[in-house]
């Protein structure tokens, strides 16, 4: 093989390309039409551009109510999931035990299920339980699948961390804790950071579990799916549906800019 | 200190650090769908529409009805139909990443196909809604390319037309077949990377041609990230209850069928009875893509 590289043929390049337009053509639709300056249609070519819909959306009380619910499931379900999914991840990153094969299995279990077997099933057992729905059963529902991001992230780091750094800290005198602050910990931080912001934006968006543990709660996404339902507010709906997608795509590329390259953490070489 | 005792006792330490999450998935999420799979041999009363926990098969064999195996069949037919489609569009994305990008054009590339699988769900199914409505942008351009009368043609075709682009089962899969195709992408370009470079110099040093070592070399190697691919977009399209409401033919989805029967009729039986199939083909889905070798693509 030439050092330069093969190239691809042109319809290679065309298709490839043209797969990429076909990914970004609606979200540069929602971005174009929250500026748009009708108010009951869709139709297209756009007649004007206005930032008035951004002012109304920003005075209406029950945007704000699920706009203001959606960050606090989130950052709730978040901290729920960094916990356990740390935990967890510490425990089955590098041990050998009997059904060691059966848990890893099961934190795949929610991702790996459609999302409506996730909702129905917590809301038949909320149900059994008394449980009334509320926050806290939204939080509950969401944390279960981000459980599973942040497992997945730290998992993927500890393997990757040279154990003998513990075993040397453990040598020096150190003590589990200690060990836990000053080695392990430091190792994971960009770990738990890209995973909780996965879980964040993850949680924000999520629909499915969402309608079945809300009750009479709305989160953002919820308020959007009733507007779908009937559409009467379309700017509106138009101006939430930026805002849903900004406040999730942009963390998301923090979290990539801060995972990449982490690869080549110390030892992985081995 | 205690924790040293506890690194020294390190199954109670093993013990002590697992709890939490165990009691969690263990409880909570596992119990809940034991749980459900229970409720799904409970009686329903239609006349007084109560739920009694009397054991029944009833709720199984009212699946095999023609109108609910209709929504099973629709359903898989619909998943079947996006998952080949996903893959076809797919591949030459995923090829062309693989085989010839480097450094800054492939960072792009991986952030492009990305940012929006990562983007909101419910924005994306919006705006499809908006995309494919009458009068909206996908009419707009069909009638500047002047095949207005191609569309009405292929709308009037049976099983995949309808009255409209969004009330058809064409705009349907569109939809489906947009959202979950970077789930595709990523792991077919994954697995077309792990090729290894030296097997393409040894099948050109034998004199194959570039599409004959495309079929029998890539091809074959890359088959399980085809399969791999293909869970994720057959079992989200299986699960999903939102686009069949959003867009398509008003008949019921696997989806739509267990929220309206635990919803609006609360036929949480007849609900639990319906998610079992999902769960049993996702299930015999990823035993055989398990043989096929998917899961090391993953």
């Amino acid at each position: 093989m030439r050092s330069d590289g093969p190239r691809a043929p042109w319809w290679l390049k065309l298709l490839a390309w043209g797969g990429l337009v076909f990914l970004h053509f609606p979200i540069v639709v929602v971005c174009v039409y929250a500026f748009n300056t009708e108010e009951s249609a869709f139709t297209f070519p756009l007649k004007g551009f206005t930032l008035r819909w951004f002012q109304v959306a920003s005075e209406r009380e029950d945007v704000l109510e699920a706009l203001g619910l959606s960050l606090k499931v989130a950052v709730a379900a978040t901290a729920l999931a960094l916990v356990l999914g740390t935990l967890a991840a510490l425990v089955l990153a590098r041990r050998q035990f009997l059904g060691r094969e059966a848990l890893t299995l099961m934190f795949a279990l929610p991702i790996a299920l459609p999302g409506i077997i996730t909702g129905i099933s917590l809301l038949s057992a909320f149900k059994l339980a008394d449980v009334p729905l509320s926050f806290w059963t939204i939080a509950a529902g969401h944390a279960t699948f981000c459980l599973v991001v942040v497992y997945n992230n730290v998992v993927a780091r500890l393997r990757r961390m040279p154990y003998s750094l513990v075993e040397a800290s453990m040598d020096l005198g150190a003590d589990g804790l200690r060990t836990f602050r000053h080695v392990l910990l430091p190792q994971m931080a960009t770990a738990l950071l890209a995973g909780g912001i996965l879980a964040f934006a993850l949680s924000f968006d999520e629909i499915i579990v969402t309608t079945f543990t809300a009750g009479h709660e709305r989160t953002l996404p919820i308020w959007m799916l009733n507007q779908l339902g009937r559409p009467r507010d379309v700017p509106v709906t138009n101006v939430v549906a930026l805002v849903v997608m900004v406040i999730t795509a942009v963390p998301l590329l923090l979290a990539w800019r801060l995972t990449r390259g982490t690869e080549q953490v110390a030892g992985s070489s081995k | 200190m205690i924790s040293n005792l506890l690194y020294r006792r390190s199954t109670l330490r093993l013990l002590l650090l697992l709890t939490p999450p165990l009691l969690w998935f263990g409880v909570v999420y596992l119990g809940s769908l034991l749980a459900l799979l229970a409720q799904s041999f409970y009686t329903f009363d239609d006349f007084t529409m109560e739920v009694t926990p009397e054991l029944t098969w009833i709720n199984y064999t009212a699946l095999l009805d023609d109108a609910n195996a209709d929504i099973v069949l629709r359903t898989v037919g619909m998943a079947a139909a996006v998952t080949v489609a996903s893959a076809v569009v797919a591949f030459p994305i995923a090829y062309y990443v693989a085989r010839y990008t480097e450094g800054l054009r492939k960072g792009l590339f991986y952030v492009a196909i990305m940012l929006p699988m990562w983007a909101s769900y419910i924005v994306k199914a919006y705006a499809w809604t908006v995309i494919l409505t009458k009068g909206g942008i996908l009419y707009w351009f069909i009638g500047k390319l002047g095949l207005t009368g191609a569309l009405e043609w292929v709308l009037e075709l049976p099983y995949v037309g309808g009255t409209s682009l969004s009330t058809s089962n064409i705009g349907r899969f569109l939809v489906f077949t947009y959202v979950w195709l970077p789930f595709m992408i990523l792991p077919i370009q994954a697995s077309i990377e792990r090729v290894p470079p030296q097997l393409l110099q040894a099948s050109a040093d034998l004199g194959a041609r570039p599409a004959q070592t495309f079929r029998t070399v890539i091809l074959p190697l890359s088959f399980p990230g085809v399969v791999a691919g293909s869970i994720f977009t057959f079992s989200l399209t299986l699960g999903d209850y939102i686009i069949p409401q959003l867009v398509g033919p008003p008949g019921l989805f696997i989806g739509t069928m267990v929220y309206t029967q635990q919803g609006s009729i609360g036929n949480l039986p007849m609900a639990a009875a319906f998610t079992v199939v999902p769960i049993l083909i996702v299930g015999a889905y990823l035993a055989i893509a398990r043989r096929l070798g998917a899961f090391d693509a993953l």
